[in-house]
């Protein structure tokens, strides 16, 4: 009964956005803007519509109603009530689903924040928006029907797939993940409108698309991050990040949005860059697809790939339409789309930026060629490979490296153009901080030139992004006798954009840190112990205490509690990394126990045991700094926040160039006016 | 004469990325290869790093826990070979399971493995009966419930 419910929601909501995107260009050429509130009535419509069939799945699920197909495929009697609701996103059809259900949220939000907006931008924008839907909802309504009806009605069903039901960050991961790809779509909309629009060749849209982009790539940055802590914290071989292609499907569109996030900024300031721009909000929208694609298809063997069948055909031919119409488009409007802008002068933020683009492109295109080969090689010379990881770590880290150290030198420079005296005078004093950071990790045992420059740029770019904070606050402090955590907040305030942009970078640049200290400082050592006995990993000392184990409705746990010991032999914790059996799965799901400070984790992992106790063989982990890694994921959250605000304009008193001689280390007021335009003068934002 | 330039300057970094690129890849490309394909190989396998994949002969795992050594041999049904491998293996690990192990062939026809994992099926199957947990772990659950 719910089931043929949501099965006509979905189908109505499919007549819905079809109707709407066929209505749209007729009404505009009608110039019947009166047509166009029924094309905006379509899509509260499509999302009321989703909604019902999304709340639909949920009842079914929660109420273990075995006559729904997707229930009888991923439900189960036994399963907890958490991990049963987000079961909703732990099979393919339930993820289109969810997908659809996110994107007719969006398409709404866009709708009630831009109608009112006068041209035709707005009304394209959300034409595309419904194409997009119209394609989930043949989806929904066709391969990937997660409501068909079963006969007979199982009893019972296997439960989802054990990985997926043994962390809560399976309740995080997958909707951040969703709210930022399905959240791409929107600058993709607002780029085809401006061109059906004919406004592309002005600002306006990206000034529109911008925040929807700078939203999705928060959700994104952090779905990435969770997606790593999962790995982490499920998988049991104490890494978060391995080049897996759906691994790498993630990080796709972020590195386009990212280019995005900081090429948009070039287009607006000096008016260069704009078809480049548009073409970035095409790609990222093109990977989000692409990676559904890899994911969802079932083209890769994974814990993301649930099922193959037919659906991969129609997310290839829906890629094909997206890339022909688009380049198209673009290429048919280039002309008025290309922007006059000069490069200023070499030492010039722009040409940071571009460098940056170029950078974040070349890591782009590398893991892109990195992820598809193996399945063009299997297509057209029929042979099975894999392309290994250390591909990517050579081809990817000295961009991405690199881009560290553009990370520090961006915000150091001006717009325009600067002399060379000016912009060493500049540059040279974050200098110290990597010179300092690239010898404690000499000292501390680094021997890989890119951990070393690694590291070394962290404190380059650490010291370059802190320095703005810190001029422009003891600019305020000195100006108007603001205490210092005021003169941080009116600073931020005054130009949210800007700090929030450099709030990002350090979170890129903790990161950084707990990538690059976990990964060279790692030690890990397995043995097999007998309960009293010990074992020291790099300094640490645990012991077996005992192994035990435990019935729970929907699986059995066998554990070993594990004393960690101090300095003097004290124990100072215990940690219990288990082993769970569930009922549905002849394959148990590690769950290692990770002990975390600043400096740190300890991590170890149930590999064997004896089934009567007498020993049981551990692996345990040493390695630095990785909670900093989430930290970090953290604090560019933040950042993305602040950059969305609005304000800056009238909340700050400008502060007044005191003393018209540029001198660095001297005179903080010019020297945080040369470096930051004045919040209430310069500010960007709209 | 600026202009050209420009081109000039992007074809040269494209050609570099492109070579640089796939040059990476013939490096770095691991095959996934059966016994009888690697076997086939001759010395051209040795040593080369491939991913082997196909089942667990019955009858051949050897595992000391104490060392950490294991010693199983990988079947085709065609062509066998032995792998040898330090640390627990998985614990779904057992006799006809399919396997892809990560390693080289060495010179006295032993793989070498640096990585083992199960093959994994997304149908995944309910234990057999006396295979479930709470039975073959019946003691260590009664010991910690008691």
């Amino acid at each position: 009964m719910i089931g043929l419910i949501a099965h006509n929601a979905l189908l109505v909501s499919l007549a819905a956005v079809a109707f709407g995107a066929v209505l749209t260009p007729v009404a505009i050429r009608n110039n019947r803007r009166d047509w166009l509130e029924l094309v905006y009535g379509a899509v509260y419509a499509n999302f009321l519509l989703v909604s019902v069939a999304a709340v639909s799945m949920i009842v079914a699920l929660v109420t273990h109603d075995f006559s729904v197909s997707y229930v009888a495929q991923v439900g189960s009697r036994s399963t907890p009530l958490l991990f049963t609701v987000i079961s909703l996103w732990g099979a393919l059809e339930g993820s289109i689903l969810f997908w659809a259900w996110v994107l007719g949220l969006y398409s709404a939000a866009v709708v009630v924040l831009h109608r009112r907006r006068p041209g035709n931008l707005v009304p394209y924008a959300v034409m595309t928006l419904l194409a997009v839907a119209a394609f989930f909802a043949i989806l929904l309504v066709g391969p990937a029907n997660p409501f068909l009806p079963m006969s007979p009605v199982p009893a019972d069903g296997p439960g989802p797939n054990t990985l997926l039901q043994n962390h809560y960050l399976m309740a995080v991961h997958p909707p951040l993940l969703y709210l930022g790809y399905v959240g791409m779509s929107v600058p993709f909309a607002f780029a085809l409108g401006a061109i059906f629009s004919n406004e592309a060749a002005s600002n306006d849209w990206s000034i529109l698309s911008r925040r929807w982009m700078l939203t999705s790539w928060g959700f994104l940055s952090a779905a990435i991050i969770a997606g790593m802590w999962w790995s982490y914290e499920v998988l049991g071989w104490g890494g978060y990040w391995a080049w897996d292609p759906v691994e790498n499907a993630s990080f796709l569109p972020w590195l386009t949005a990212t280019a995005y996030l900081h090429s948009v900024m070039v287009q607006e300031r000096r008016n260069m860059l704009r078809l480049w721009t548009l073409n970035l909000c095409v790609a990222t929208f093109v990977l989000t697809i692409l990676g559904t694609f890899l994911t969802r298809s079932g083209i890769l063997s994974s814990v993301h790939a649930f099922t193959t069948g037919a659906i991969g055909y129609y997310f290839l031919a829906f890629i094909a339409i997206v890339l022909v119409t688009t380049l198209m488009l673009v290429a048919g409007n280039s002309e008025r789309i290309q922007t006059k802008g000069k490069l200023g002068g070499a030492a010039s933020r722009e040409t940071v930026f571009l460098l940056n683009n170029l950078f974040l492109t070349a890591v782009m295109l590398t893991v892109l060629v990195g992820t598809l080969y193996p399945l063009v090689a299997e297509a057209l010379r029929g042979v099975k490979v894999s392309v290994g990881v250390p591909f990517f770590n050579r081809m990817a880290l000295p961009a991405m490296v690199s881009l560290l150290f553009l990370m520090g030198v961006g915000p150091a420079l001006p717009w325009g153009s600067t002399t060379w005296a000016e912009a060493r005078r500049r540059l040279y004093p974050p200098g110290i901080a990597a010179v300092i950071m690239g010898a404690i990790a000499v000292i501390a045992g680094a021997r890989s030139i890119y951990a070393i420059l690694a590291f070394a740029f962290v404190g380059y770019a650490a010291m370059g992004n802190l320095r703005e904070f810190w001029t422009g606050m003891r600019a305020r402090h000195r100006a108007h006798g603001e205490s210092w955590p005021t003169a941080l907040l009116r600073l931020i305030a005054g130009n949210r954009r800007r700090y929030g942009g450099y709030v990002a970078h350090i979170g890129v640049l903790l990161i950084a840190v707990g990538i690059t200290a976990s990964s060279t400082f790692r030690s890990e050592r397995e043995a097999t112990l007998t309960p009293g006995q010990t074992l020291t990993v790099a300094g640490h000392t645990v012991r077996l205490k005992n192994l035990w184990g435990r019935e729970e409705p929907q699986r059995s746990v066998i554990g070993a509690t594990m004393e960690v010991l101090g300095r003097n032999g004290a124990v100072v914790g215990t940690m219990d990394p288990r082993m769970n059996y569930y009922r549905v799965s002849d394959q148990p799901v590690p769950t290692p126990d990770v002990r975390s400070s600043i400096r740190g984790d300890l991590y170890i992992n149930l590999m064997a045991f004896e089934s009567s106790g007498a020993n049981a063989t551990v692996k345990v982990i040493v390695e630095p700094f990785v909670p900093w890694i989430w930290f970090g994921g953290l604090v560019i959250v933040i950042g993305a926040i602040i950059g969305l605000g609005y304000g800056g304009r009238t909340a700050t008193v400008p502060v007044p160039a005191t003393n018209p001689a540029p001198s660095y280390g001297r005179s903080a007021t010019t020297q945080a006016l040369a470096t930051n335009p004045a919040p209430s003068i310069a500010s960007a934002d709209p | 004469m600026k202009r050209g330039w420009i081109i000039g300057g992007a074809v040269v970094i494209v050609a570099v990325f492109g070579w640089l690129l796939f040059g990476g890849l013939e490096k770095n490309v691991v095959f996934f290869l059966t016994p009888k394909e690697l076997l086939a190989k001759g010395n051209d396998g040795i040593g080369v790093p491939v991913r082997l994949g196909g089942q667990v002969k019955p009858g051949s795992v050897k595992w000391n826990a104490q060392t950490l050594d294991l010693r199983f041999t990988v079947t085709d049904g065609a062509r066998e070979m032995q792998v040898h491998s330090t640390g627990a293996p998985p614990q779904m690990f057992r006799d006809g399971m399919g396997v892809v192990v990560e390693g080289r062939a060495g010179a006295g026809g032993v793989f070498e493995a640096t990585g083992l994992m199960v093959k994994h099926s997304n149908a995944y199957r309910a234990p057999k009966p006396g295979e479930e947990a709470h039975e073959k772990y019946k003691t260590l659950i009664q010991q910690s419930t008691k």
